[in-house]
């Protein structure tokens, strides 16, 4: 049984570069933090065993070579398949933001670990715009499965990302929504249809993040760990004085759902 | 999904294809039918610059990729479904080794693959995947290889397509072409190693062939240093070893030894009256800090980086480099090892610092350059600014720094030598900040493998490019590799923390043979070159010694700690290799196996270069004050000044650098309620349990320093520290660093002007008393077309580094509220010379802003005080194109309006010829703001100010317009919409 504060274990790489910002989010939001070297968790997959959850941060693992998240995510279907499934299995949650998303899509966490990688239905791919980009946007918590994410809440939230835009065939959307998968989606100012630079990559259905079945699995293009202190918001020396950023109620959310576990 | 000729057509393909196609399985992955190719789509969008008449209908993208041909059909066909196409995005199409790919009907073929040698990440990434998951043997991971396909439909010719080949989809400076053809090399580079002392004879050469040698060598020693060098060599009774020869033209090179500035320069006085000095760096930039003695320098103009203390245990440190003759010649390469080459600055700051933040500046020609005007053997200035934005992008990017600030600057004086400053920020433990080497520690090379790239970069950068740089210097540019560098510093910061090493630098300009030489300046090395790992075999001993090859650092590690450090290494996939020891014989001893092909005298090679009399002087331009016309019409003339292109927005730029990695922003490079307005600085948070901040911001402004050099350097520092004030930092704890990019400083008048700015620097330093702590020159920045040299502009980058007390107080330069009083701090004078406004005009000449150094520091520590205090709403400073810039970007920066009486400004009795509108509107007088205060904040904020020129000038409105009242003239008022539009008009990619 994890004691009051659950412990997550960030998972970084040859590349990855937001694991400090992630690691103070979740303590912020009272969990325990190791962040560990893929090569280590390999050598030791036991330490899955001393968490209950697993976040994969942003980055650039492997330079986005070939694509984004796919090095890293073909590396832990090779070496860490079983291991991850037993986690989840087991009550573990997941975290994927950015490149973690690119490569829980590629590692198959979405859309279930026993679908091989030639035969996955949703992609994570190049922007619209073809280019890297850094903005923010606004972010409208869907009624997922991920019911840890407060339903409906808008808030504000920093992209960036080069390879962001989801693709799915409509019909594989339909399914995503009928498992209750879609979790968060970008939306306007006013809450119409957003388009660009409000929909920063062109992603169908305006979908920014996607949980699997159980909802313990998440992931997200946008970085909520950039949106935790009072300074982060684009606007805050217009803004009344705040005590902290919105992104931090998405790490409150999963820390107290680990806890319950 | 993979499509794939029968074997039987592949076959009879075979004897028809030509032999060069490649003996490797070859996999080409584009969109699949109805997916959007963005890659394909942006390069069509490119191609409408060119002069194709519609002839180019589409361009399709594909990712390329040679596999060993060894491998089985079903393990390749396994490769391309799981690993190389997306199953949701892709179709690939599969060729077996030595077969054409089966083409489709109707289009035309462009190939580009980098040239054997260069750098591609892909491949290696891809290559040690395929071997970690068991997919391919150790051996086969170099034989991955990477390419770009194109598909282009359309009624082209061949013309076209070569065009579109060399200006859009390759640089063939490290990349080849094929046109239409499918043959690729699939071959490393090699050939038998020739390792092993190789004599150069010189003892008995005369003048005119020692020069030849230095040139033929790509040594850049003038004839002075060549017969030092022989002298020295005639003394030891024996020939030098090219490895030797290298070395001493590396370390004596301007690029590392900085001979203009360190040397002896005879300065000529207008009046004819003259004056020594002894090492200008040290008599003026250096001096001014020593005199000052601020306690928080930590380690000054000693280190790869200035380091000042920052709060409690921690300092921070600044370095910015240029990086200006790789990028004409490759811009995305040359400005990402740029970037990569300043993180490495930091990286061996002290014993290591960790980068926090990156910032950069260009200077460019003008993007709408005639392409008549481009002289031959440079590129476009558009190309130049596109492939530089993109390589800093992707490098920096990668690192996971933000790239927090830049700037961009357009003259014509730049078309054939574009400038490109990179600089980092880092952080440090200040207990941290001093390193040291000790006979007996290992001397251990870190990160990147050693390969035959960038030979001769620091010779390379020290001399003018000519219409044949591209060719003769290729070999001088090099391919980053970010990804080698983020493993490189997150075990060499691991290995900080854990004591595993007492002395580090970064390997740059002149490879191991600075790294090293610098290191064991003041005790003795010898060095075991058969060590040093290899990207590909067939290097001599002296190319693995000079090699400038990227993401490499050197460390001095002590016996004790050499096997902990190397299995740290090796648990994050970093190679580590020890190559030598330091000792205490004062010699650099070369060893390669059991030959030694290098044995120097440490002190010759350090203090050997002769210090030859330079002479300076500077004679101002005769050209009569043009004075300030008014403007026909004002509001036309602020919404087109906002439209020039050195003020004009550069979102499409800043949207490319992730400025938000670390989750240490405060300040953001784009402010305001639509984040469409430019900040004047950036601010990080380099420590969470910290409110305490720092502000980066620059100050540079070529325009005024053909006409006054002093001027234009005061005038910078001033700019960057107003800068920073603005933003809500103190000036009583700043830093700055000086980067100067100049022409060629054996003429005198260019010297002359380079002394000038230097002792500017000097008296500026002293009188806001802030210490330089760290700089670069950059000389020689001189295009040669035929006869004719072209020189840059003198180019000063002041770079500033700025503690904030307390983010919370940080402050933007938005409006925020109407009813908000607006007052403009600082005097306006008639300073109008390298303005704006009389650059819009055509107009030349005049007085050059020039900050009153009396006055203007106890201003902006005043001013300060009020920021502090958190009276300031906004503060905005005033810059190029004066106040109707900075009150345009504030107002639709703050989608709110702002009513200024002008007429309230005292300009005093101004020479005839000055309109009094203009000039309130348009000087560019220094150490000036526009700052918006809350009403009930009034008297404190005067009270803040008192003694320093204050003129409340009006309010923030809700009405969406700029509201002048000027003097002289009628009242006017311009849309919020115009502004920004123009505002927005500039230059996009």
């Amino acid at each position: 049984m994890p004691s009051q504060a659950p412990k997550a274990l960030i998972l970084r790489t040859l590349g990855t570069n937001c694991e400090d910002e992630t690691a103070f989010a979740l303590e912020a939001a009272g969990a325990t933090t190791e962040v560990v070297h893929l090569n280590r968790l390999i050598e030791k997959p036991g330490l899955l065993e001393t968490a209950q959850i697993l976040v994969v941060p942003g980055g650039f693992s492997y330079g986005d070579d070939v694509a984004a998240g796919r090095i890293f995510g073909q590396r832990l279907r090779h070496a860490l398949q079983a291991q991850l499934a037993a986690f989840i299995d087991g009550g573990g949650y997941v975290l994927g933001i950015c490149n973690g998303f690119q490569v829980l899509v590629e590692l198959g966490l979405l859309e279930g670990l026993h679908v091989p990688a030639s035969e996955r239905q949703v992609a994570l791919t190049d922007n619209e715009s073809d280019r890297y980009e850094c903005r923010w946007v606004t972010l409208e918590n869907q009624n997922s499965a991920a019911s840890w994410i407060e339903p409906g809440t808008v808030w504000p939230c920093p992209v960036a990302h080069a390879e962001g835009k989801l693709v799915a065939t409509p019909e594989t959307v339909q399914a995503l929504e009928e498992r209750g998968q879609i979790a968060l989606r970008y939306t306007s100012a006013d809450g119409s249809a957003p388009e660009y630079p409000e929909l920063p990559n062109g992603s169908v259905g305006a979908i920014a993040g996607l949980c699997d079945a159980t909802g313990r699995v998440l992931g997200l293009m946008p970085h909520p760990e950039r949106n935790v202190t009072p300074w982060h918001h684009p606007r805050w020396t217009r803004l009344p004085s705040r005590d902290e950023g919105e992104g931090l109620a998405l790490f409150r959310g999963l820390v107290a759902a680990a806890a319950r576990a | 999904m993979v499509s794939s000729r029968s074997d039987a057509e592949a076959s009879a393909a075979v004897s028809a294809a030509p032999m060069a196609l490649p003996r490797a399985w070859r996999i080409e992955v584009f969109r699949a039918p109805g997916q959007a190719d963005p890659r394909g789509r942006a390069i069509e969008g490119l191609a409408a610059e060119l002069q194709l008449e519609g002839r180019l209908e589409g361009v399709r993208f594909g990712r390329g990729f040679l596999l060993p041909p060894e491998l089985s059909r079903a393990a390749v066909d396994e490769i391309v479904s799981n690993v190389l196409c997306d199953p949701v995005v892709d179709r690939a199409r599969l060729t077996a080794p030595g077969d054409a790919p089966e083409v489709p009907g109707g289009v035309r073929r462009v190939l580009a693959a980098v040239m054997p040698g260069v750098m591609d990440p892909v491949a290696r990434s891809l290559g040690r995947l395929l071997h970690r998951t068991g997919r391919a043997d150790q051996d086969q991971i170099g034989r991955v290889q990477s390419f770009r396909a194109h598909e282009l439909s359309g009624d082209l010719t061949d013309g076209d397509l070569r065009q579109l080949g060399q200006r859009l989809l390759a640089n063939e400076t490290i990349e080849e072409l094929h046109f239409d053809e499918e043959s690729l090399g699939y071959e490393q580079p090699g050939g038998e190693a020739q390792r092993g002392p190789v004599v150069v004879p010189l003892l008995e050469l005369g003048d005119a062939e020692l020069l030849e040698l230095s040139r033929t060598g790509q040594l850049s020693l003038t004839l002075i240093e060549m017969r030092a060098v022989q002298a020295h060599y005639a003394a030891l009774g024996r020939e030098p070893l090219a490895a030797e020869l290298e070395t001493v033209a590396q370390t004596w090179s301007e690029h590392c030894k900085h001979k203009t500035l360190c040397g002896i320069i005879e300065v000529e006085r207008p009046d004819g009256s003259k004056y020594t000095i002894d090492n200008l760096l040290k008599s003026t930039i250096a001096a001014a800090t020593h005199e000052l003695d601020r306690d928080f320098c930590l380690s000054v103009f000693v280190d790869n980086a200035g380091i000042v203390h920052f709060e409690g245990e921690w300092a921070v440190c600044f370095k910015v480099e240029t990086h200006n003759h790789p990028s004409a010649i490759d811009p995305y390469g040359g400005a990402g090892t740029g970037i990569g080459g300043v993180i490495r600055d930091i990286l061996g700051a002290g014993l290591g610092a960790k980068p926090i933040a990156n910032t950069n500046a260009f200077f460019v020609g003008p993007t709408d350059l005639a392409a008549d005007d481009v002289p031959k053997g440079s590129l476009h200035p558009r190309r130049v600014l596109r492939g530089v934005v993109a390589g800093v992008r992707d490098y920096g990017n990668r690192m996971g720094i933000p790239t927090v600030s830049g700037g961009v600057w357009f003259d014509k004086g730049y078309v054939g030598n574009p400038l490109v400053y990179a600089g980092t920020v880092g952080l440090i433990p200040a207990s941290m900040a001093q390193k040291e080497v000790r006979p007996g520690d290992s001397i251990v090379a870190l990160g990147g493998r050693t390969g035959r790239d960038g030979i001769h970069g620091a010779t390379f950068s020290s001399i003018e490019l000519s219409e044949h740089s591209e060719t003769e210097s290729s070999h001088a540019v090099q391919i980053g590799d970010p990804i080698t560098e983020k493993g490189v510093l997150d075990v060499l910061l691991a290995a900080r923390d854990a004591g595993l090493y007492r002395g580090v630098t970064d390997c740059g300009a002149g490879g191991f043979s600075s790294a090293v030489g610098e290191m064991a300046e003041g005790t003795g090395a010898e060095v075991w070159l058969e060590r040093v790992p290899l990207k590909y075999p067939g290097l001599t001993s002296h190319e693995v010694w000079i090699s400038e090859a990227q993401e490499r650092m050197v460390l001095s590690v002590p016996p004790d700690k050499l096997e902990a450090l190397l299995e740290l290494c090796a648990a994050e996939d970093v190679e580590a290799v020890e190559i030598g020891r330091f000792n205490d014989s004062g010699r650099l001893v070369l060893k390669d196996g059991e030959e030694t092909v290098g044995d120097m005298d440490l002190e010759f090679l350090h203090d050997g270069t002769p210090r030859p009399t330079r002479h300076a002087r500077w004679t101002p331009p005769e050209l009569p004050d043009p004075g300030c016309p008014a403007a026909a019409d004002p509001s036309k003339a602020i919404v087109a000044l906002l439209g020039a292109p050195n003020v004009a927005s550069r979102e499409w730029i800043i949207r490319q650098y992730d400025h938000e990695v670390q989750g240490g922003s405060v300040l953001k490079p784009l402010v305001g309620e639509r984040s469409d307005a430019p900040g004047d600085g950036a601010i990080v948070q380099p420590l969470r349990h910290s409110r305490r901040g720092l502000s980066i911001t620059c100050g540079a402004n070529p325009l005024y320093g053909r006409l006054d050099p002093y001027a234009m350097a005061l005038a910078g520092i001033d700019e960057a520290l107003r800068n920073a004030v603005a933003v809500g930092a103190d000036p009583d704890q700043a830093a700055i660093l000086d980067n100067f990019s100049w022409g060629n400083c054996d003429r005198p008048e260019m010297l002359g002007a380079l002394v000038l700015a230097a002792e500017a620097c000097q008296d500026g330093a002293l009188a806001y008393r802030t210490p330089f702590i760290s700089g670069k020159d950059s000389l020689n920045n001189e295009y040669r077309v035929g006869d004719q040299v072209h020189s840059i502009p003198h180019t000063l980058l002041i770079s500033c580094m700025a503690q904030v007390p307390d983010v919370a107080r940080a402050v933007s330069m938005d409006a925020k509220q109407a009813g908000n009083v607006i007052y403009q701090v600082g005097a306006t004078h008639p300073e109008l010379g390298g303005s704006h406004w009389l650059q819009e005009l055509g107009l030349d000449g005049g007085t050059v802003p020039r900050p009153d150094l009396e006055t203007a520091p106890a201003l902006l520590r005043a001013l300060h005080a009020a920021a502090a205090a958190g009276k300031l709403r906004a503060c905005h400073d005033l810059s190029e194109g004066g106040l109707g810039v900075a009150a345009a970007e504030m107002a639709f920066g703050g989608d709110l309006g702002l009513e200024l009486d002008l007429t309230k400004l005292p300009l005093g009795e101004l020479p005839s010829g000055y309109d009094p509108a203009s000039v309130a509107l348009f000087s560019e007088s220094c150490t000036r703001f526009l700052v918006e205060v809350e009403p009930h904040a009034c008297s404190a904020f005067e009270q803040h100010l008192d003694g320093h020129p204050v003129t409340r000038l009006g309010s923030v409105i809700e009405a969406q317009e700029l509201r002048l009242n000027l003097p002289g003239g009628s009242p006017c008022a311009v849309p919020l919409a115009d502004l920004r539009r123009s505002h927005q008009s500039g230059f996009q990619s």
